[in-house]
């Protein structure tokens, strides 16, 4: 049943740190989470770590377990050995302001400046018909908790901290892809400015952040390319570019 | 807003932590297979440009499909015709490959896989990559990946005819049909690869119905872009499986034309 | 010191706290959001099932009247009917409203917004995604706030001109204007680098949520200390129903780690059974007489249900959570229980593998991946968790104000509209219709005043919260909090005696002693040590209430069952028991209060049959005025 587990737990503030090593009681059934927390209660009680549902479902307690970013309630004690050193630190993206606690604020800011939803004006709550074929898509991108591990493990800003400025990561592009995809928005000229301005160009499609997804939304596949193909639409179709060109003249 | 004091005084910093990657797993043994993958078809890819034998009997090498020039047999034309006449004496490889090459070059899938392989941007999730600088798809020359739409319609174009070969495949060395030998299997199977990889690409998912804010208005659409999403999911099984059955349909239409292979079945 | 001015400050970012937010900004208000988790994590995201709302869009029969009704029964009549009513008559109009701040809930056939069944509500009623509905809601309310925000910002350059999200940080006292009484702000402190911060502000609006930290096996996170509860209670206001406590049915067992973590309801609305160790479907065996023209009295009857709900009666599995709760507790105790525990939720035998996945995809992820259990194939393991509180603040329907002025306190929070046991679905359309009531009771309340109140006791306050740090040698906080959780499960649980009472409230007493004396170790940045030092006031504040209310009420109704008194009564129905204490948390009192009777028009929605059940005499005879009058 029960044994001891060597941790290596990155513990510092305001970026200066180190590793630190514990040996933990496991029992069965537990998760790393769980660990972080009999390692507060027992040996580090100012240990910070954030969390809140312990089910997967808030996307608050993303740490990197053995260099790979996941939550921490969803990775089970099970899938390693026992003889194994399990190494726990806060995410790599973001700065660090107390042992696995980070300033995700980045992720904030980028939220608003994605143009909200914006119905047409003239239908009134409750007058909205949708059928479900035309709001799967976006059902699945608002799956999202919020844990920002694509964000982290996305190398445009993980490895280049200069793009961060110009590149608003993988959540909020599968969140430009829900509100293009919603069948009620009238938002216009959404897909340029997801390249232009929210840095959809910057994605080389590696797609880690599809591989990290705890909510497994296939965000390459169903969002970054098809928002990629929308703007060749508009943007790299030379038919279309051949009229506005023509158009923009005449006008 | 009156506000007395700043915002969190905390200093900006990422967690200070020197190694490159914690993971413990082998993460470079994906990289690592891609990379050998890919080196292999592209050295048999130079090598097969270059070899002259590509028919033999009904069998056309897809690396040399279509010839588009007299200076190959009659048999390996497209529907006989040589629109390039015969001032063109160079491999008829070389006139057609740039267009599947180009489809392949820039998929989505490959981009990923070569990307992370041979450019290391990442060499795999959670692993740094070793460039000072990264601008991605966002300036020439890579911004042209974004005419892989264009590349969609000619490799739809160039998976139509190998498929037509494969059909061809069925006729004896007398072009009497009904000739089955392991050639025309081979034949057969690359050509559905090859459909499977084409028609499974997210450009192609992207213009059958992805481009759609309403499927419900386009019933027959969506039907189209499920069949598509459904091979799309399978895009980069696809994407390997078609890269070695046209190499070893190419070999091996290539050793029956130079008599390696002679069996009866063949 | 940090020191902001607004005119409404709303405490927790949940659904309740967002959209009253939202109601505040948008009557013109300048709003700030103070949360202890990060913007959009609230515990709504672990709601699962939906939101009841009488739209009828799957069933045309539905109305607000229907859903009155439902939720009264549900609430075995102790509800306060003016909520109950506001409830079941705004919850469409909240719910169509999302949909408009761009949320997407699951269609019928013809494009509305699908409804799903639910324990206790006649109708299929539930405005669902899935099984992530509360994820939507939040999600839905916080990008309607970050919406606001660009508005303010295209206007003002500046998106944080009239809404502000002030995250990870806690408030640990409510200020009072010392000359008025009223609520002139709050007082708190940033997680993050635990620096203080004041808010200067005529209205506060709680929606902290509930108490479910204060027990060991519960669905809640850790957010859950009672925190708005016990700043109500010290700030003078009152908390009422208190020894109404929710076990829902259906929490995990296993691993020990999940313990208490939910299992949606949804679970048994789309087909799944409960089973014993021995195969057998209990719950036919747990139909109270309350109930039984309801529901099937044979697995045949239910079983046709979920084809044919207008020729037949519903499975007793749907049964209100708390008759469940109790049921599988009995089973357990019987020695007809699982091997963890608990007892078996089936649906393997009864879906396909693949509508399984389709409709409950985070239950098959959750059991998946927390328990490795595959629940295509085979059953669930369950037993009953401690899930939601229906006591809290006391507050006035219509406005949500509380008896201090100034305060006001909405969801969970906030006490009455669930009587004694809140059903399934009513919670994410409480937060919504109440959550709107408070923040536009909150501007209202600041559009009449006539001066801005002065705040007073900030050094107090600051002293309170650093008392922790600097004690050394003290106890450890996670061993007081440990405790406190145990003394609530084993003494004040789903079974309660009052000798157990009696016993929790002397642990209390002495764990009250434990917590004045903790020692926090570190420093003041983000140190959990520290933080829940300071939550272990709440939690044993709000815990005193729950025993001594529950000591109090000798009946069992809804999420309170006595041991020694296991039959509900009529006279008790007409008491509410208040609870109050002292401005530094000691004093708990708990009062008798009569409940008023219900309005003619309301009360002649029942029948007289069902009404027996539940009133006294007299009472039934001024329901037959009523009838007689209508």
């Amino acid at each position: 049943m029960g044994y001891k587990a060597k941790f290596r737990v990155w513990r510092g503030e305001a970026g200066e740190g180190r590793l630190e090593d514990f040996t933990v009681e496991v029992n069965e059934g537990e998760v790393v989470l769980d660990i972080i927390h009999r390692l507060q209660a027992t040996q580090a009680p100012d240990l910070a770590v954030r969390w809140n549902c312990k089910a997967g479902k808030c996307g608050s307690c993303s740490m990197e377990i053995n260099g790979k970013p996941r939550l921490g309630c969803m990775t089970r004690m099970s899938t390693f050995e026992e003889d194994e050193t399990i190494t726990v630190t806060p995410l790599r993206t973001f700065p660090v302001i107390k042992d696995l606690v980070c300033d995700v604020s980045f992720n904030y800011e980028k939220a608003r400046e994605i143009p909200s939803f914006t119905p047409p004006a003239d239908v009134k709550p409750g007058e909205y018909r949708m059928q479900q074929v035309d709001v799967q898509r976006s059902q699945e991108f608002r799956k999202c908790i919020e844990c920002f591990l694509c964000q982290n493990v996305c190398h445009v800003i993980r490895d280049h901290e200069e793009n961060k400025k110009a590149f608003a990561g993988p959540r909020y592009f599968i969140r430009i892809a829900e509100l293009d995809m919603h069948p009620y928005d009238v938002q216009d000229r959404r897909p340029q400015t997801a390249q232009e301005e929210h840095g959809l160009g910057f994605c080389n499609i590696t797609k880690c952040c599809t591989e990290v997804c705890p909510e497994h939304i296939k965000i390459t596949d169903n969002a970054i390319i098809p928002v990629k193909e929308r703007v060749v639409d508009r943007k790299y179709d030379p038919l279309v570019w051949l009229g506005s060109k023509i158009f923009k003249r005449s006008s | 807003m009156t506000q007395t004091t700043a915002e969190s005084p905390v200093r900006k910093q990422r967690a200070q932590l020197k190694t490159r990657t914690l993971r413990t797993d082998r993460w470079w043994l994906a990289p690592g297979l891609t990379f050998a993958g890919l080196l292999v078809f592209l050295i048999y890819g130079f090598w097969a440009i270059f070899d002259t034998s590509h028919l033999a009997g009904s069998y056309i090498a897809p690396f040399s499909s279509p010839c588009l020039a007299t200076s190959c047999p009659e048999g390996a034309r497209l529907f006989g015709f040589a629109p390039f006449g015969d001032w063109y004496t160079l491999p008829p490889g070389i006139l057609i490959l740039g267009l599947p090459g180009g489809f392949r070059l820039t998929c989505y899938y490959y981009r990923k896989a070569y990307y992370r392989s041979y450019w290391l941007s990442p060499p795999a999730c959670g692993v740094a990559e070793p460039h000072k600088k990264y601008t991605g798809e966002t300036r020439f020359p890579l911004i042209l990946q974004n005419i892989h739409r264009y590349f969609f319609y000619f490799g739809a174009v160039i998976a139509l005819i190998l498929t037509y070969d494969a059909v061809l495949a069925f006729r004896d060395k007398d072009g009497n049909w009904g000739h089955v030998g392991l050639g025309t299997i081979i034949l057969v199977v690359n050509a559905i690869l090859i459909l499977c990889y084409t028609f499974g690409c997210h450009s192609c998912r992207h213009i059958t119905a992805g481009r759609l804010n309403h499927f419900s208005k386009h019933p027959l659409r969506y039907r189209a872009w499920t069949l598509v999403s459904k091979l799309n999911a399978k895009h980069q099984q696809f994407a390997w499986a078609s890269l070695f059955s046209v190499m070893l349909a190419d070999l091996y239409v290539r050793l029956v034309a130079k008599g390696i292979i002679n069996f009866p079945f063949a | 010191m940090e020191r902001h001015e607004y005119d409404v400050v709303v405490i927790g970012a949940g659904g309740a706290g967002l959209r009253a937010a939202i109601e505040a900004r948008q009557q013109g208000k300048r709003t700030a959001i103070v949360c202890k988790s990060l913007f959009g994590k609230a515990h709504t995201v672990m709601a699962e099932g939906g939101a009841a709302a009488a739209m009828g869009n799957v069933n045309p029969n539905d109305n607000w009247m229907v859903h009155f009704r439902d939720t009264m029964r549900g609430g075995k009549f102790l509800n306060n009917w003016r909520m109950a009513e506001l409830h079941a008559k705004e919850a469409p109009d909240r719910v169509w409203e999302l949909e408009a701040w761009g949320a997407l809930f699951d269609r019928t056939k013809d494009g509305k917004i699908s409804q799903r069944n639910f324990g206790g509500h006649e109708y299929p009623r539930l405005a669902h995604v899935g099984d992530r509905t509360g994820l939507e809601m939040i999600r839905t309310l916080q990008q309607r706030v970050v919406a606001l925000q660009q508005e303010d910002e295209k206007l003002h350059g500046d998106f944080e001109a009239y809404i502000k999200v002030f995250a990870e940080c806690t408030v640990t006292r409510l200020l009072k204007d010392e000359e008025t009484g009223a609520i002139a702000g709050a007082f708190g402190y940033r997680r993050e680098t635990g620096d203080f911060i004041v808010f200067d502000a005529p209205a506060v609006v709680l929606a902290t949520g509930g108490i479910g930290k204060s027990f060991v096996v519960t669905s809640n996170s850790w957010e859950y200390t009672g925190d708005g509860h016990a700043l109500a209670l010290l700030a003078g206001a009152k908390l009422i129903n208190m020894e109404f406590i929710q076990f829902h049915p259906t929490g995990m067992v296993w691993p020990p780690s999940v313990r208490g973590i939910l299992v949606t309801e949804s679970v048994r609305g789309d087909g799944g059974v409960l089973r014993n160790s021995e195969g057998r479907r209990f719950m036919f065996d747990y139909v109270p007489d309350v109930f039984k023209s309801h529901y099937a009295p044979t697995e045949e009857e239910a079983d046709r249900w979920y084809t044919d709900q207008a020729n037949n009666r519903r499975p007793p599995e749907l049964l209100p959570r708390d008759e469940v709760a109790r049921a599988i507790n009995s089973e357990v105790k019987a020695g007809r229980g699982s091997p963890q525990g608990g007892v078996f939720l089936d649906v393997s035998t009864r879906l396909p593998a693949e509508e399984i996945t389709r409709r409950l995809p985070s239950m098959y992820h959750q059991f998946k991946e927390l328990a490795d259990v595959d629940i295509t194939a085979e059953p669930m393991q369950v037993g009953p968790t401690c899930h939601y509180v229906m006591g809290g603040v006391e507050v006035d329907a219509d406005t949500q104000a509380a008896s201090v002025p100034g305060l006001f306190a909405a969801g969970e929070v906030s006490g009455g509209m669930h009587g004694s046991n809140r059903l399934g679905g009513n919670s994410l359309s409480d937060l919504l219709v109440f959550g709107r009531r408070a923040g536009a009771g909150a501007a209202a309340y600041v559009n009449g005043l006539s001066r801005r109140p002065v705040p007073s006791g900030v050094e107090e306050a600051k002293a309170e919260a650093l008392e922790p740090l600097e004690r050394t040698g003290g106890e450890n906080p996670y061993e007081v909090h440990h405790e406190l959780q145990r003394t609530m499960n084993d003494l004040v649980g789903i079974i309660r005696k009052a000798e157990e009472m009696n016993e929790a409230l002397q642990a209390i007493e002495k764990l009250k002693e434990r917590a004045n004396n903790t020692a926090s170790a570190g420093s003041r940045i983000y140190n959990p040590g520290w933080h829940l030092a300071i939550d272990l006031r709440n939690m044993l504040l709000v815990s005193e209430c729950v025993a001594r209310a529950a000591l109090l009420r000798e009946e069992s109704r809804g999420g309170h069952t006595r041991d020694d008194f296991p039959t509900m009564s009529a006279e008790w129905r007409r008491k509410l028991l208040v609870c109050s204490a002292a401005p530094d948390g000691s004093n708990v009192l708990v009062e008798e209060k009569a409940q008023p009777s219900m309005r003619g028009d309301l009360i002649s929605l029942f029948e007289r049959s069902e009404l027996e059940k539940y009133l006294t005499e007299d009472e039934l005879a001024e329901y037959d005025a009523a009838v007689k009058e209508s």
